[in-house]
């Protein structure tokens, strides 16, 4: 027999859609299926019950290979290399839940460590032009019930984030958009014709690395202003277009992603976009929204805005916080040689970070603690496997527009292993039994 | 003047932070008592004396109070933070923030220095003989003050995101510079003796840059306006003048709109 | 638990009456009791020192979305202002907009134990919840705010004031919610569509209804639930030129209504920081106070209870669910703008501000805030705040209260002012000499603020059977001493009790106490079609499920859960 539990969190995106239904076991321990989720998110569920997953903590070998240890020699490794070191970085973060980040943080206190989240790849750079410029934005519901003028700037959500486009932006009726789609305006910038730029009103093909001209061109067009006569690669005419078309909305809603977070110019790419929303704001209605990776790479942000008052990359080592990208954000330390061990959690740098940096994780004492074998368990020294948050267990995650939503357990996680909460709260009391408080 | 000489005799095993190396830390304190101040290494705290050789005397105030370091300093961060007066010569490769919100005095750096040199500087002087990294004269993150005064002088090269959010000084940089100069400046004046990449000036709503070599791509809110002779210290010729950001907000004194400015020169 | 006495010090109390007399005050099992109940207890000397319960804020802005928007937009804020870890303390940064932890701290040190978040966005409760959570000390509880909610904007179109007292049950109990807070009625609504409510009968695009329908609605339906707090307003027209006439308006709503409780409070409208809604003039350049015309309708009107809203000529960060108004004071000083507008519900915006004692507005707006409390009959209506952090933060309240008990330190910033004789001429202060007295600081402070949120029974005073919350502060009022000795006795309470546990010693934080969060569940008859219109509104127009809507209870590891039932 069988039951289906609703209103599950997908534990994938920053779309963090809540409308999930998986069928489990009548003793919860396996799960069949999985609704509503797009095809990624289901894979997430589905990857739980891989026959072949590990469920012990490693440690690796001189010649290589892999040793299962038990957790309480995990939890004295991680705390071991932590209290030795004299400046770790706790890197990751983003693909659990905020009471494990919580709980991190207080351990990156405690030892003197530089906590940075996946965001330092990502939208990091967005978060540095906020604290330059601010930021009007809104929740997604406000997208779905007033906007009539979408804007995707270097995201393609047609695949980065499946389901965005039907459930809040291009797609749903709301409360003042009841004719849905047929009602909105959609201007794509992209310099490739991508899929969601084969649904736009408008795609504007802008030269690669060009969008921090473009954003100025578009403020300059809002003010009457002249243009030269391309910009970007784009006419001027179509420029004014796309800017009255802007204008003459009741809702503008701008979302964008890492076409722009990581091109050419990064946080100055998001700065002038959050300008152009701005001066759309002296016109019309206009609000702003970054399509947010991991699903809860946002919690991380807050949870170290509240604790330390500062949303990524924070040096903890001397005691107090300090912030600075460039100096204090993970692959800067790394190629700098500035930390001397690294845990990772919740997060795959040895997948997207530079060959150079992930070499500087391979040769320090390293742990990885993270449900899956990835590029980065496999440079670490041990490896940690730990439950699937909003899989086998719950707590709290915060959505792209930073509402937050509790995930749910809805499997057992395979007998005798631990959260990355459990995990961590051991380390703490370890890291302190080490150093004698 | 009295002079205090440092000379570095360990490296750390990581970087050094070395934010009471100035004139203000050591003014009125003996060798001994300069030895002592704290240096960090990560979360240890060490003896300055641990990592230095110290001679020399300080002067009673940091007016009269030079310090001279020498050895291999390429791992050490923050030397001249908050300096107000006297002087640094430093015979070496620096890291990261020298001079960084700098009062007054005047620093001297043999060598290069990475990024955040000169971050929020109020007044004194920053002479780089050599080439600095990015965010020179920047202003510190989320901070709408940059570099509201004083001067700093690149012999070489500087990176990108030159002033930031500068509201006043002067930097001077004599070979080029990466992209992103003066963002959202509301004052200053930038020189630029060799080459410009792009993105002078964007956001930017008053202030100068001025341009002796070429420009990749000007911004598409600068406005070519006339051809200006100018005949200023160190700045002489024929230049093109650019008004923006045409796209950002700005001031108005007596009717007249006032822009940011590009000068490039055409002929000298 | 541990019994303490603390003898022979000077105490203010207005719940015992006692006005600087030297008295002991006993400590047993987390609550005040006779000396004669403790038999072995540590004694505390307070000899030459002044006691006084813990502090209670009506309206901070210290957890939630937007402070911590605040917070990390704002690295400037924290630079070289920094304190480490050490002790039990862990580490605390922010200036206007302090970390968690430092609120915590901040608070205690000034003897205050108790502090209320002035607007909680429902759909954003559980955030506000975490950073409650991770506040040490204090007790705290949240408002959620009514003012703008779609739900509440249909019932009240149609005067349907049981339905809108069954959706806010059915709220503060989703949300875990203390009170029913209004944020510039119907203007943020229309601030999602770049537009705002600029007085009372402003109607609400497309709603169809005035600021002043919902207003008054909500005032009946918090009477009709018999809340422990009265309705919370901030109201239209906040921080405008002439601005004071809306205020007075809305006043008027109050009207004829007695409160309908049994927590013992007397008034069914709170209006907070009034200070900005009582300008007068009709520009920048002929801004004036009208603080006079607002004190003398609260004083002659025992159904409103005000908070002061003092402007303290610092650097901070303005933050409110007021989203039309901060997008205006963007406008005005061009830094850098932070908005969100929240679904069905809200909206809020977040600039940084200086309070410059060289422009003359800002000291114009210092001179009223100041006014309003030395203007006020009843101190046990008239609460002090800076409406954190926006018109200062709150570690600034010793500072207030300096100036509140010394006409010499209120002069002394007068004449510092650049534009002194014109800050005069607009405003009143300069002519007013009353110096207030640690009786009425404690009122103000204290037993004034417990009773308006219904809390009288457990906070405000040193009677036996209250709460054990009590301050030692290293200062003697029977003494001479300079206007800055209040600033730095009331900044670092010499030793602080909350529910009888010590949490400061000899000006240490040794304990992060034992906080407790604050929730209001109210029984209504059931209400089948709240019901249904909450399950449509969740299925239609939020992006969010009903079930995935409601704080559950871990959020809230230490509940404090007042019940009131309406079902009669």
């Amino acid at each position: 027999m069988s039951r289906t539990v609703t209103d599950v969190i997908c534990p994938f995106c920053g779309t963090l859609c809540d409308d999930i239904e998986v069928v489990v076991s009548d003793d919860g321990r396996k799960l069949h299926e999985v609704y509503n989720a797009c095809a990624i998110g289901a894979e997430k569920f589905l990857h739980s019950q891989a026959k072949d997953r590990i469920t012990r903590p490693r440690m690796r070998q001189d010649d290589g290979s892999w040793k299962e240890i038990t957790y309480d020699e995990a939890i004295d490794y991680t705390a071991r290399i932590l209290v030795n070191a004299k400046k770790p970085l706790m890197y990751g973060w983003s693909s659990t839940n905020c009471e494990a980040q919580a709980i991190g943080s207080e351990i990156g206190e405690v030892v003197g460590a530089v906590v940075d989240n996946t965001a330092t790849v990502c939208h990091g750079t967005s978060l540095i032009a906020v604290q330059d410029i601010g930021i009007p934005s809104c929740t997604l519901g406000e997208v779905k019930n007033r906007a009539d003028r979408i804007l995707f700037w270097g995201c393609n959500p047609a695949h980065a984030h499946p389901r965005h486009m039907s459930r809040y932006s291009i797609f749903p009726r709301g409360f003042f958009t009841g004719k849905g789609h047929t009602a909105r305006k959609v201007i794509v910038v992209d310099p490739r014709p991508t899929d969601t730029a084969n649904v736009a009103d408008i795609h504007l093909q802008v030269e690669q690395g060009r969008d921090y001209e473009l954003f100025d061109a578009f403020r300059v067009a809002f003010k009457g202003e002249q243009l030269p006569d391309f910009v970007a690669g784009i006419p001027k005419e179509k420029i004014y277009e796309a800017a009255e078309m802007l204008k003459s909305g009741r809702f503008v809603i701008i979302f964008f992603g890492m076409g722009v977070t990581q091109s050419l110019g990064k946080n100055h790419n998001i700065d002038a976009a959050i300008a152009v929303t701005r001066d759309l704001n002296e016109y019309t209605k206009a609000a702003i929204m970054p399509m947010r990776g991991h699903y809860n790479v946002t919690g991380s942000g807050q949870v170290w805005g509240w604790l330390f008052g500062f949303p990524y990359a924070v040096d903890l080592s001397r005691g107090f916080a300090r912030y600075n990208p460039g100096e204090t954000t993970a692959n800067d330390l790394l190629r700098r040689d500035e930390v001397d061990a690294v845990l990772v959690i919740a997060s795959d740098p040895g997948a997207h970070f530079p060959f150079s940096s992930v070499r500087k994780i391979y040769e320090l004492p390293s742990v990885a603690i993270d449900p899956h074998e990835t590029p980065t368990t496999e440079v670490c020294k041990v490896h940690v496997p730990v439950a699937f948050v909003g899989v086998e267990v719950g707590g709290c995650a915060y959505r792209m527009d930073n509402v937050p939503i509790e995930t749910r357990k809805v499997v057992e996680p395979p007998d005798g292993m631990m959260t990355d909460e459990e995990f961590l709260r051991r380390v703490l009391e370890r890291i302190k039994e080490l150093q004698g408080v | 003047m009295e002079t205090v000489t440092l000379t570095m005799k360990n490296q750390p095993d990581l970087y050094l932070e070395a934010d009471n190396i100035t004139p203000d830390a050591f003014a009125g304190k003996k060798v001994e008592e300069i030895a002592d101040l704290h240096v960090y290494v990560g979360r240890e705290q060490h003896r300055l004396g641990e990592f230095f050789e110290v001679s020399g005397r300080a002067g009673a105030t940091p007016e009269t109070t030079k310090i001279v370091i020498n050895g291999d300093l390429s791992r050490v961060k923050y030397i001249g933070m908050k300096m107000t007066g006297g002087e640094i010569v430093v015979n070496s490769d620096l890291d990261m923030y020298v001079g960084a919100w700098m009062q007054g005095g005047r620093i001297t750096v043999n060598g290069n220095v990475d990024s955040f040199a000169g971050t929020g500087m109020k007044g004194g002087e920053l002479i780089i003989n050599g080439n600095a990294g990015n965010y020179l004269g920047a202003a510190y993150r989320g901070d709408w003050r940059g570099m509201s005064g004083g001067k700093i002088i690149v012999s070489g090269n500087a990176g990108s995101d030159i002033g930031t959010f500068m509201t006043g000084g002067e930097i001077i940089i004599g070979g080029d510079v990466d992209v992103h100069v003066a963002t959202h400046a509301e004052g200053g004046r930038i020189v630029i003796k060799g080459n410009a990449k792009s993105r002078l000036g964007g956001q930017m709503v008053e202030g100068e840059i001025y341009v002796f070599g070429t420009i990749d791509l000007m911004m598409p809110g600068f406005a070519y306006r006339q051809d200006v002779d100018i005949d200023m210290d160190g700045i002489k010729g024929r230049f093109a003048l650019y008004e923006g950001d045409l796209g950002e907000r700005h001031r108005k004194r007596k009717g007249q709109t006032i822009y940011g400015k590009i000068y490039q020169l055409i002929e000298a | 638990m541990a019994e303490y006495l603390i003898k022979n010090g000077f105490v203010f109390d207005p719940v015992i009456g006692i006005r600087g007399d030297i008295a002991d005050i006993a400590i047993k099992d987390c609550k005040f009791v006779e000396t004669s109940e403790v038999k072995d207890p540590k004694v505390i000397d307070a000899a030459g020192k002044t006691v006084m319960a813990g502090g209670v804020d009506v309206h901070a802005h210290v957890a939630g979305p937007k402070v911590n928007v605040g917070r990390n937009f704002r690295p400037e804020d924290k630079l070289f202002t920094y304190k480490p870890r050490s002790g039990v303390e862990r580490m605390q940064g922010g200036f206007s907009v302090p970390t968690t932890i430092r609120t915590g701290y901040n608070y205690a040190r000034m003897g205050y134990t108790t502090v209320m978040e002035a607007a909680m966005p429902p759909l954003y409760a559980r955030h506000t919840h975490e950073e409650i959570r991770d506040t040490p000390i204090l007790d705290q509880g949240a408002y959620p705010v009514f003012g703008n909610n779609w739900f509440v904007l249909e019932y009240l179109r149609n005067d349907e004031i049981e339905n809108t007292a069954a959706y806010v049950a059915w709220l503060l109990r989703a949300t875990k919610g203390y009170a029913v807070k209004v944020v510039n009625p119907g203007g943020t609504e229309a601030w999602g569509w770049g537009l705002n409510c600029e007085n009372i009968h402003d109607p609400v695009p497309y709603f169809n209804i005035t600021p002043a329908q919902i207003v008054k609605g909500l005032i009946e339906a918090n009477e009709y639930l018999g809340l422990p707090h009265s309705m919370h307003i901030h109201a239209n027209n906040l921080g405008n030129p002439g601005n004071y006439t809306t205020t007075l308006d809305t006043f008027r709503l109050s009207e004829g209504i007695r409160p309908r409780s049994k927590f013992g409070r007397d008034q069914v409208m709170h209006h907070t920081h009034v200070q900005f809604h009582s300008y007068g003039g009709d520009s920048w350049a002929n801004f004036e106070s009208k603080a006079p015309e607002i004190i003398d309708y609260v004083n002659s009107h025992d159904n409103i209870t005000i908070d002061l809203g003092a402007v303290t000529l610092d650097e901070t960060t303005t933050m409110t669910a007021d989203g039309p108004f901060e997008h205006h004071l963007t406008e005005l000083n061009h830094l850098k703008w932070a908005n969100t507008d929240v679904e069905l519900e809200t909206g809020s915006g977040v600039v940084p501000y200086i309070y410059s004692p060289s422009i003359k507005v800002c000291a114009i707006q210092w001179c009223i805030g100041l006014e309003l409390a030395l203007l006020a009959k009843d101190p046990m209506r008239v609460f002090l705040s800076t409406d954190h952090p926006n018109a200062g933060p709150f570690t600034r309240y010793p500072r207030i209260m300096k100036w509140l008990m010394s006409e010499e330190a209120r002069n002394q910033q007068i004449d510092s002012f650049k534009y002194r004789d014109k800050v005069i001429d607009a405003t009143n202060l300069a002519g007013i000499d009353r110096e207030l007295d640690l009786y009425e600081i404690a009122q103000m402070t204290r037993a004034g603020p417990a009773k308006a949120l219904g809390l009288s029974q457990i906070y405000g005073g040193l009677a036996p059977g209250l709460d054990a919350d009590v301050a030692v502060y290293d200062f003697n009022p029977n003494e001479p001493y300079a206007p800055d000795d209040i600033e730095t006795a009331f900044s670092s309470a010499e030793h602080l009790f909350k529910t009888g546990v010590q949490v400061i010693r000899d000006h240490e934080i040794v304990s992060n106490g034992n906080k407790r969060t604050l929730w209001v569940n109210a029984k209504v008859n059931e209400n089948p079609q709240v019901m249904r219109d909450v399950r449509e509104k969740f299925l239609r127009y939020y992006t969010v499920t009903l079930n995935n809507y409601e704080v559950s209870g871990h959020y809230l590891p230490n509940p404090y859960v007042i019940e009131v039932d309406a079902t009669q």
